[in-house]
């Protein structure tokens, strides 16, 4: 304040405002990266998840498979199950398609039909072929694919499981 | 330009006087022991928004009541910080509450025309006790858990209506999932709401008939 007298109700006003500001400040600040702590975290879990023999694979049939993932969600664990078919082409131990039987339009589970030839979404009538591609129904795309897969020493097929 | 803006809202909704009767009311005598009031008021509002945000992670059931404040203290940014500020509030606030109504009782201030004033002032100290009674149950460990136990119990020792009294606070004969439920009731809504209501009129009052006189030499 220019000119004038720097009164005494001045002072008290501003140091209110200011004091005001920083607990306000102090308390704000914190209680928002408290509020959005879960959003800022990436969880990225992989790890390799054995699915099963491959000489229980059969060239030609889906092999269905599952596994559980556990998941510690704050202070609760919750264990989700996944699932999936591998569809070998040939006998060649890299020559297969495997699909994870979630549905690409609302992620219902999908079921192969033998007579059908086809996987069947029992939610809305998607309907997928054998390697995965759209033959009908509402899905917007194929069948996601585990593109990582090995094959261990003693013959168990192994995927790469990412999560986010 | 904001000016203007600031002109039409004040016009609307009085600012200026909301403003110059609110904040602008003059004091007998400046004290620091006049202070206690807002300081009340203050922890009662830093009490309720670190309340609410703790109940973003709580929950109140005997499953997960102690993981959700141990996931609170370990697993949340900062959320050490937000329980520990009410943590500590609370007894701050039973403190400066109690004290606030001894400096009213020492100066004499609850004569008239003050004596409603007083009285829901006796009111808000005993919500703000309920408070920190309801409030020590919810982290379910053993020391809450034993605490409430004996608190219920002496409520319990009252003659003839003692055990309906035990059994009302409890919701049964025990201590239980129940207790826990009602007690977070309790104290996330109906003891705040109770304190607010009263908190509104107490402050009205004061308002209303202005600081008491400090006590001269021949009071």
């Amino acid at each position: 304040m220019p000119g004038k007298e720097f009164s005494r109700r001045d002072f008290i006003k501003i140091t209110t405002g200011v004091v005001g500001g920083m607990i306000g400040l102090g308390l704000g600040l914190p209680a928002l990266a408290y509020l959005l702590d879960p959003a800022f975290r990436t969880t990225t879990k992989e790890a390799w998840v054995p699915i099963g023999k491959l000489s229980d694979m059969q060239v030609g049939t889906p092999f269905q498979f599952s596994f559980t993932r556990v998941q510690l969600n704050g202070w609760e664990r919750t264990s989700t199950s996944y699932g999936g078919y591998v569809i070998r082409k040939s006998d060649d131990p890299t020559d297969m398609v495997i699909l994870n039987s979630r549905c690409t339009h609302l992620s219902c589970t999908v079921n192969w039909q033998q007579d059908a030839q086809a996987f069947i979404c029992p939610c809305h009538d998607g309907k997928f072929s054998v390697d995965g591609k759209v033959l009908g129904g509402p899905p917007p795309r194929p069948l996601d694919a585990y593109t990582d897969f090995r094959v261990t020493q003693d013959g168990v097929l192994e995927i790469f499981y990412k999560e986010g | 330009m904001w000016t203007r803006v600031y002109q039409w809202l004040d016009e609307r909704l009085g600012l200026n006087e909301m403003y110059k009767n609110l904040l602008d009311r003059p004091e007998p005598q400046g004290s620091w022991w006049n202070t206690l009031g807002s300081a009340s008021l203050f922890l009662f509002i830093l009490q309720g928004v670190t309340g609410i945000f703790l109940t973003v992670y709580y929950t109140p059931s005997p499953d997960h009541a102690y993981d959700s404040i141990n996931y609170i203290m370990n697993g949340v940014a900062l959320g050490w910080l937000i329980r520990g500020i009410h943590h500590w509030g609370a007894t701050l606030m039973v403190i400066v509450v109690f004290v606030h109504m001894l400096r009213v009782f020492v100066t004499a201030s609850f004569k008239y025309p003050r004596e409603l004033t007083w009285l829901i002032g006796v009111g808000l100290f005993l919500l703000t006790l309920g408070m920190g009674f309801t409030g020590y149950l919810l982290p379910w460990d053993q020391k809450s858990y034993w605490a409430t136990t004996v608190g219920t119990q002496i409520a319990g020792s009252v003659p003839f209506i003692g055990d309906f009294i035990l059994k009302a606070l409890r919701g049964g004969p025990d201590l239980s999932a129940l207790t826990l439920q009602r007690f977070f009731s309790a104290h996330i809504w109906m003891l705040p709401a109770a304190l607010a209501g009263l908190i509104g009129v107490h402050l009205y009052l004061i308002i209303k008939h202005g600081e008491s006189h400090w006590p001269g030499k021949e009071d």
